[in-house]
C-alpha cells in the first residue's frame, strides 16, 4: 500500500499541478501569439496524455488495495470515510473528460474553447486531492462517528470531509505538488541548458514551472509550521517522535538530527528552547515526551524522526535556493549562466521529489501503530493474507516496468523533439500508409493546427 | 424505493454502464490482437487508437464508480468480497494497469518492435480484464462469496456460473466494439476496413448470443436463487437482449451501422440487468441482502448526493465529449 500510494503521488501531483502550468504557457500561446509558449504546451500535454494515464492506472491499483489489503479498515468504516473518495471519483470524471477533451481537442475545437478545457481539469485535481487528503487528515484525527460497544454509529460522513484537519494537511500537500512538478519540469530544461541550448524555448520552459515551483517552495515552511502546531494536541507520540524528545522538558530544545538508541538520544545537535517555540509556538509549553506513551502506543522513533528532519531540511534548502535565485535576478544577475545553479535546479526537483515522499513516511509511520488514531491499530485492519507478500512483490515488479516503460517513451519523445519530428510517426507500422491511400490522419498529424 | 434499493440501484447502474463504455473500450482488444501483422493490422489498429484514445479514462472512472459506491454504501460485503475473490480481482486488476499503460506507451513508442510489445499487452489484456470481471459477478451471483468467513480462493470463481459469466463478458465487449468500430470505420469513408470488421462482429455477435443462451443451462443447476430469478422476473430482460442482439446482427449484415450501435447497447444493457435483476434482493446472493449490508442512512444519503451531483457536473461534458468523438468531423479530422 505504502509502496502504491508513494508511487501514485508523484505522478497525482501532476494531476494536480501540471494543468495549471500548461495553461499559462497555452494561454500566452493563443493571446500573446507565442509560438514558442504553444509549442511548449503542445509538448507538455503529450507527455501529461503519458503520466496522466499511468497515473489513472495507479489510482485504480489503491481501489482495489483499499479492500485487498484493509478489510478491517474497509469493512468497520468504509461508511464513514467513504464519500470523500465518492466525491473523489467525482473528481477524476471531470478530470479524465476534459483531459479526452483537450488532448484531443487540438486543431479540432476552436483554440479559445480548447484551452478553456485545461481549468476544469486545474480544478479537478485540486478538488480530487482535497477528498483523499481529508481522509488522511480524519485517519490523523477522526472525528464523524461514535464507538459504542465496538459498533459505529452516529455517522456522519460530512464531518470527515470536512474533517479540521483536512484544510492544512490539504495546503501543504497541493502546495508540495506544485513545487515538486515546477522543479522537476524545470529541472528537464535546466539540463538542456547544461548542454548549451540557450534558446528561448529552453528559457521559457524553465521560468514557467519555476515561477510555481518558487511560490510553492516560499510558503511551504510556513504552511508546514502551522500543520506541525495541532499535533501537539493530536497525536503527542507523533511530536515526540518528530522531536526525538525522549522526556519532558520546560522548555524544550530542538534536536537536529541523532538517533535513539538503547533509550539514549545520540549525535544529535541541541538547541535550546528552539523546540518550544517551534513545535508549540510558546516560550515554555513542552513537548511531551516519550517517557508518558506506553511503549505500545509509540511508533517506530528513528523513521519518524529522521524521515520529518530530512522533510524539513529540504524545505529550508529549496527555500533558501528559490530565495537566492529571484533575489539575485532582481539585482540584475541571471543565475541561469551559472553552471553550478543549473546543475542544483536540476537536483530540485527529485529533492521535492524525496522531501515528499519523506513527509508521508514521517505522517503514516508516526501515525503507527493506529491505522485510524486512537480507534483502530494497523494490525487490526490488516487483512490476515498470509500470500500477501505475493502481491507486494507484483507490485513492486509492475511498477518497475510502468517506471521503466515510462521512461524510455518519454527519453524517445524527447529526442524525437529535438531532432525536429515534432508529430511524432504513427507507431503501428513502418508505413501505415500502406493499408489505405485514403486514410484519414492520425491524431498525431492533426496535432498540428 | 428504500434508501437502500436507491444506493444499490445507483451502484448497479454503474456496473451497467462500465460494462458498455469500458466494454466497448475492452472489447476493441479482440480485433486489435487478430488484425495481423504490423503492416496488415496497422489500419485497425490506427482506427482504435483513434476511437477509444479520447475516450478510454473517462470510461474507465465507472469502474472507479463502482468500488467507491460499493465500499462506502455497503463496506462489510466489499470486504468479504476482496477477501474470497482476491485472485480474479487482482488478476483484473494486473490486466486494467497493464491495459491502460501499454495503450498509453504504444502511442509514443520509439520503436516498431516496442510497440509491438506494448500492443500485445494492451491487446492480450484488454480480454482478460472482462474474463475476470465476469467471474466475479459469476462468484456473487451464485452465491459463492459468504458474508464473514472467507470463501474458497480457487472455486469460488473457477465454476460454471463464474466460467460462463467471463466468457460471456469478453463476448459482450468484443460485440459492442464491432459495432461500434464498424460505424467508425464506415462514418470514417473506410471501406476496405469495414468489410472486415463488419464480418468479424457478425462472427462474434452470433458466438456471443449462443454463449448467453447456452449459458442458462449450467447455470440453472449451478445458481439456483440466480436462475430463478432470470427465468421470472428477469425474463423479460432476457427475451429483449435476444431480441435486440438478433436485430443488431440483422441491421450489420444489411450494413446499417449507426443504428446498431443503439441495439447492441441494448443487448448488452439488457443482459447485465438481467443478472442484477436476476439476483435482487440479494447483494451477495444467498448471504446477505441488500438491506441488510448498507451503510449508515447519513452516509447513503451523501452518497445519492454524490450520484446528483455528478449528474450535474459529469453529464454534460461526458455527452459532449462522446459526442465529439462520434461525430463525423473528428472521424474525419
Ligand atoms: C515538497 C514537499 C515538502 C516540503 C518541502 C515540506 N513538506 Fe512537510 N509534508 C509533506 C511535504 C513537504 C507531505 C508529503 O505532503 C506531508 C505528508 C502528509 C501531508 O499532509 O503532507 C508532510 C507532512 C508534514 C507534517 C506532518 C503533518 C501530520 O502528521 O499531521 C509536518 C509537521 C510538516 N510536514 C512540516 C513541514 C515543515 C515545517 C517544512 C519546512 C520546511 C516542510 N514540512 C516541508
Ligand atoms: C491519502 C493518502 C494516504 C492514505 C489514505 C494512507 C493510508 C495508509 C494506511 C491505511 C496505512 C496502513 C496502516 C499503517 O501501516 O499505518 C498506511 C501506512 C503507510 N503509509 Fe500511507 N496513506 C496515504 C498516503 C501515503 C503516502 C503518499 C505514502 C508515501 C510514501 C505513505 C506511506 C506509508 C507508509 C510508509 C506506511 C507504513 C507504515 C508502517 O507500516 O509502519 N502513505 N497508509
Ligand atoms: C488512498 C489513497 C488514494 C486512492 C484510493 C486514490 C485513487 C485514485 C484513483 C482511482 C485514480 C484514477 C482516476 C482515473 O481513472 O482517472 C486516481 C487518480 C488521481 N489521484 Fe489518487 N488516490 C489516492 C491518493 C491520492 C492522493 C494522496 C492524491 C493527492 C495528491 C491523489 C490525487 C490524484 C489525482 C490528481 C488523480 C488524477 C490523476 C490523473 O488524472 O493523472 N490521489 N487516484
Amino acid at each position: 500500500m505504502a509502496l502504491s500510494l508513494g508511487w501514485h503521488i508523484i505522478l497525482a501531483s501532476f494531476g494536480v499541478a501540471w494543468p495549471a502550468m500548461i495553461l499559462v504557457a497555452h494561454w500566452r500561446g493563443v493571446y500573446r501569439r507565442d509560438d514558442v509558449a504553444l509549442g511548449l504546451a503542445q509538448r507538455w500535454a503529450k507527455v501529461s496524455a503519458v503520466l496522466f494515464a499511468i497515473g489513472a492506472v495507479s489510482g485504480t491499483v489503491l481501489s482495489f488495495e483499499m479492500g485487498l489489503l484493509w478489510p478491517g479498515l474497509m469493512g468497520r468504516y468504509g461508511g464513514v470515510l467513504g464519500l470523500p473518495f465518492a466525491f473523489e471519483g467525482l473528481s477524476f470524471f471531470v478530470e479524465a473528460i476534459f483531459l479526452g477533451l483537450y488532448l484531443y481537442g487540438w486543431g479540432r475545437i476552436p483554440p479559445r474553447r480548447h484551452l478553456l478545457m485545461l481549468v476544469p481539469m486545474a480544478a479537478a485535481g485540486v478538488v480530487g486531492s482535497y477528498c483523499v487528503i481529508s481522509v488522511n487528515a480524519w485517519m490523523n484525527m477522526p472525528v464523524g462517528f461514535r464507538l459504542v460497544d465496538g459498533q459505529v454509529v452516529d455517522v456522519n460522513p460530512w464531518a470527515v470531509l470536512f474533517n479540521p484537519g483536512a484544510i492544512l494537511q490539504f495546503a501543504h500537500m497541493w502546495v508540495a505538488a506544485y513545487m515538486i512538478v515546477g522543479f522537476l519540469v524545470a529541472g528537464v530544461y535546466a539540463a538542456g541548458m547544461l548542454r548549451g541550448r540557450y534558446d528561448r524555448h529552453h528559457r521559457l520552459g524553465f521560468t514557467i514551472p519555476l515561477v510555481f515551483a518558487s511560490a510553492g517552495a516560499l510558503v511551504q515552511p510556513l504552511v508546514g509550521h502551522v500543520l506541525g502546531l495541532r499535533i501537539a494536541e493530536a497525536q503527542p507520540a507523533k511530536l515526540a517522535a518528530f522531536e526525538l524528545a525522549t522526556d519532558t522538558e520546560s522548555p524544550s530544545p530542538l534536536r537536529l538530527g541523532g538517533l535513539l538508541i538503547n533509550g539514549q538520544v545520540r549525535y544529535s545537535l541541541d538547541i535550546p528552547s528552539l523546540g518550544s517555540i517551534i513545535a508549540r509556538n510558546s516560550f515554555t509549553a513542552p513537548v511531551q515526551g516519550l517517557d508518558t506513551i506506553a511503549p505500545t502506543d509509540e511508533p517506530p522513533i528513528n523513521i519518524t524522526h529522521v524521515a520529518f528532519q530530512s522533510m524539513v531540511g529540504i524545505g529550508t534548502l529549496l527555500f533558501l535556493a528559490v530565495a537566492l535565485y529571484w533575489f539575485a535576478r532582481w539585482r540584475g544577475r541571471d543565475l541561469l549562466s551559472n553552471r553550478w545553479a543549473l546543475r542544483f535546479a536540476v537536483l530540485a526537483g527529485p529533492l521535492g521529489v524525496l522531501a515528499m515522499e519523506l513527509g508521508w513516511v514521517a505522517t503514516e509511520v508516526g501515525r503507527q501503530p493506529w491505522v485510524v488514531y486512537g480507534y483502530l491499530r494497523t494490525r487490526d485492519a490488516a487483512g490476515d493474507n498470509p500470500q500477501i507478500w505475493i502481491l507486494l512483490v507484483a507490485t513492486a515488479v509492475l511498477y518497475t516496468g510502468l517506471t521503466i516503460g515510462a521512461a524510455l517513451v518519454l527519453r524517445s519523445m524527447a529526442r524525437r523533439w529535438r531532432a525536429g519530428e515534432e508529430d511524432l510517426p504513427s507507431p503501428y507500422g513502418p508505413q501505415s500508409d500502406a493499408a489505405g491511400g485514403s486514410r484519414p490522419p492520425t491524431d498525431r498529424e492533426a496535432t498540428t493546427p | 424505493m428504500t434508501l437502500e434499493t436507491a444506493v444499490a440501484a445507483a451502484l448497479f447502474a454503474g456496473v451497467v454502464i462500465y460494462a458498455l463504455f469500458g466494454g466497448a473500450d475492452f472489447g476493441s482488444g479482440f480485433y486489435d490482437l487478430t488484425a495481423g501483422g504490423t503492416r496488415r493490422g496497422a489500419a485497425v489498429r490506427t482506427l482504435i487508437d483513434h476511437s477509444i484514445g479520447p475516450v478510454w479514462e473517462a470510461n474507465h472512472v465507472w469502474l472507479i464508480y463502482v468500488l467507491v459506491m460499493w465500499w462506502t454504501g455497503f463496506p462489510a460485503s466489499f470486504a468479504a468480497a476482496m477477501n474470497t475473490l482476491i485472485l480474479p480481482m487482482f488478476l483484473a486488476l494486473l490486466g486494467i494497469v497493464l491495459r491502460g499503460a501499454a495503450f498509453a506507451f504504444r502511442k509514443f513508442a520509439p520503436t516498431v518492435t516496442q510497440a509491438r510489445l506494448y500492443g500485445a499487452i494492451f491487446a492480450a489484456s484488454s480480454l482478460i480484464t472482462p474474463f475476470f470481471l465476469g467471474t466475479v459477478a459469476g462468484a456473487i451471483a451464485s452465491g459463492r462469496v459468504p458474508a464473514t468467513r472467507r470463501g474458497d480462493l480457487w472455486t469460488s470463481w473457477l465454476n460454471p456460473t463464474s466460467l460462463w459469466g467471463g466468457a460471456i463478458a469478453v463476448g459482450s465487449c468484443a460485440f459492442l466494439a464491432g459495432t461500434f468500430l464498424t460505424a467508425d470505420a464506415y462514418r470514417g469513408g473506410r471501406i476496405d476496413l469495414v468489410t472486415s470488421l463488419r464480418r468479424r462482429t457478425l462472427v462474434v455477435g452470433a458466438a456471443t448470443g449462443a454463449v448467453v443462451f447456452a449459458a442458462l443451462i449450467p447455470i440453472l443447476r449451478d445458481a439456483p436463487t440466480l436462475a430463478a430469478g432470470l427465468t421470472g422476473r428477469a425474463a423479460p430482460l432476457i427475451a429483449i437482449s435476444g431480441l435486440t442482439g438478433a436485430t443488431t446482427l440483422a441491421l450489420i449484415a444489411a450494413r446499417r451501422y449507426q443504428p446498431a450501435r443503439v441495439t447492441a447497447v441494448l443487448a448488452v444493457a439488457s443482459v447485465i440487468s438481467g443478472w442484477g435483476l436476476g439476483q435482487y434482493p440479494w447483494l451477495l446472493v444467498d448471504e446477505v441482502r441488500i438491506d441488510d449490508a448498507a451503510a449508515a442512512p447519513a452516509t447513503l444519503i451523501g452518497l445519492l448526493v454524490v450520484v446528483a451531483l455528478a449528474g450535474i457536473v459529469v453529464l454534460p461534458p461526458l455527452v459532449y465529449l462522446l459526442k465529439l468523438t462520434q461525430s463525423a468531423d473528428w472521424t474525419h479530422h
